[in-house]
């Protein structure tokens, strides 16, 4: 099982949702589609059309930046940071 | 007991502020909507839904809905998409809910049509296959469907207004629409008078005229006797034909209310310093400055297209919210003016909502 990691900003959003849950993905889309499943709606507001992760989200794999096709380990840990920026 | 209401958009969320019945104490709520940057709020009358647009930088484009006047929401964008080989959209600019339905319009400059309350939404593709869409451009704001207007009471008529593309109408529903946009001029093109391009700021309809409009456009303010297939230009008397804010009262169809601002090439401010609502009784043939109540010194600032609104008693009450996060009331038809609060964020939208 991958663990997934959100944002805070996500879960005010999703009040209902774990800040970390496990879920049986083998690719970040997979992953998307399962918190989706949990929290519908969710996949909108991380994916794009495209699809793509949207421009100013990033999703670490295992510490690296990952796409929506990223494979995923049993033990990876998926984490969802939107980028710091603003004013 | 009446309650009134104004819901304010900003940059940085959504406010709600609630009045006394005599419109003369407000208490701010808020920020709402997570803080998400919201243009437009607006109230389903037959449900008593709370509908917000608007588009977070990283999270996209949604609406959200409160069913308890602004204390719990909700939010979708499920269907909200041009498609996976579309142009992505990042924000709703307008959102109004009209015979059952709920219409959201977007940018890039497209209108989308929700039947369950706004949880699921599919693309009125009629209006983005006006022929003339290969040459819509965006003004400053961005190529935004900022504004909707339905018919009272025939749901198969609805007219939008895009920026920097002109008004469109349909009388079938969406599924085909025509540019009306005849007698207004295009100053800033090599051709002045174009079937589209012309920069629509706001429109609105007149009080019991479903067939009358008035438009603040870039080039002028106009009003229309024929559904918007043409347009007679009624700028003169103004202190500038350009500006934003375009209100229409809620029982007389010859009374309206704009507030100019300096041309764009200097500012988009208040002119001389003063900032002003001007009114007219009789259909754009005068207008009257209303200025008493409002700074009239040292005060450069802007009033953004869908910042001003207008509530339905008598007399009617008229709103409008600065660049700089003033929000101004009047309990006089316009006459004169308050502050109803201070250091909010930029507002970029304003309705009046008076519930029985």
């Amino acid at each position: 099982m991958a663990t997934i990691i959100l944002p805070r900003s996500l879960i005010a959003l999703f009040p209902a949702a774990p800040r970390r849950c496990e879920v049986d993905a083998a690719t970040v889309a997979e992953a998307i589609d399962r918190l989706d499943e949990l929290a519908p709606g969710m996949r909108n507001r991380i994916v794009d059309s495209g699809p793509v992760i949207r421009e100013h989200i990033k999703v670490f794999v295992d510490g690296a930046p990952a796409t929506l096709d990223g494979a995923l380990r049993t033990d990876s840990t998926l984490h969802v940071i939107p980028a710091v920026s603003g004013g | 007991m009446t309650r009134n209401m104004l819901l304010v958009g900003t940059p940085k969320g959504a406010f709600i502020l609630d009045g006394d019945a005599s419109r003369s104490s407000w208490s701010v709520r808020g920020p709402l909507c997570e803080g998400w940057p919201i243009h437009d709020l607006s109230i389903d009358a037959a449900s008593g839904a709370i509908l917000a647009g608007g588009g977070s930088p990283w999270y996209g484009p949604a609406v959200f809905r409160s069913d308890d006047l602004g204390a719990t929401w909700s939010h979708s964008s499920e269907g909200l998409t041009y498609g996976d080989d579309g142009p992505k959209i990042p924000t709703v600019w307008n959102v109004t809910a009209a015979h059952e339905s709920i219409w959201a319009g977007v940018e890039p400059a497209g209108l989308f049509r929700s039947d369950d309350g706004g949880t699921t939404w599919s693309h009125v593709s009629g209006l983005r296959d006006h022929p003339s869409r290969p040459d819509w451009s965006p003004g400053a704001g961005g190529l935004i469907c900022h504004t909707i207007v339905p018919h009272p009471t025939d749901p198969a008529r609805m007219w939008v207004a895009i920026s920097a593309v002109g008004t469109f109408a349909t009388e079938d529903g969406g599924a085909t629409w025509e540019a009306r946009n005849r007698g207004v001029v295009a100053c800033f093109q090599p051709d002045p008078h174009p079937e589209t391009g012309q920069c629509v700021h706001k429109l609105v309809m007149a009080a019991g005229e479903p067939d009358s409009f008035y438009q603040q456009n870039h080039c002028g303010v106009y009003r229309s006797a024929d559904a918007g297939r043409s347009w007679e230009d009624i700028s003169a008397g103004l202190v500038s034909e350009f500006g934003f804010v375009m209100g229409a009262h809620p029982r007389d169809p010859a009374t309206s209310w704009v507030i100019p601002l300096t041309h764009p090439e200097e500012g988009r401010l208040s002119p001389g310093g003063a900032l002003a609502v001007w009114r007219t009784n009789d259909r754009g043939d005068t207008w009257q400055r209303h200025g008493e109540g409002l700074p009239q010194k040292d005060t450069f600032v802007g009033v953004l297209r869908e910042a001003l609104a207008v509530d339905r008693s008598d007399p009617a009450g008229v709103y409008f919210g600065t660049s700089t996060g003033q929000l101004y009331g009047s309990r006089d038809e316009g006459v004169s003016w308050s502050l109803v609060a201070d250091h909010l964020p930029p507002i970029w939208g304003v309705e009046a909502v008076v519930l029985d």
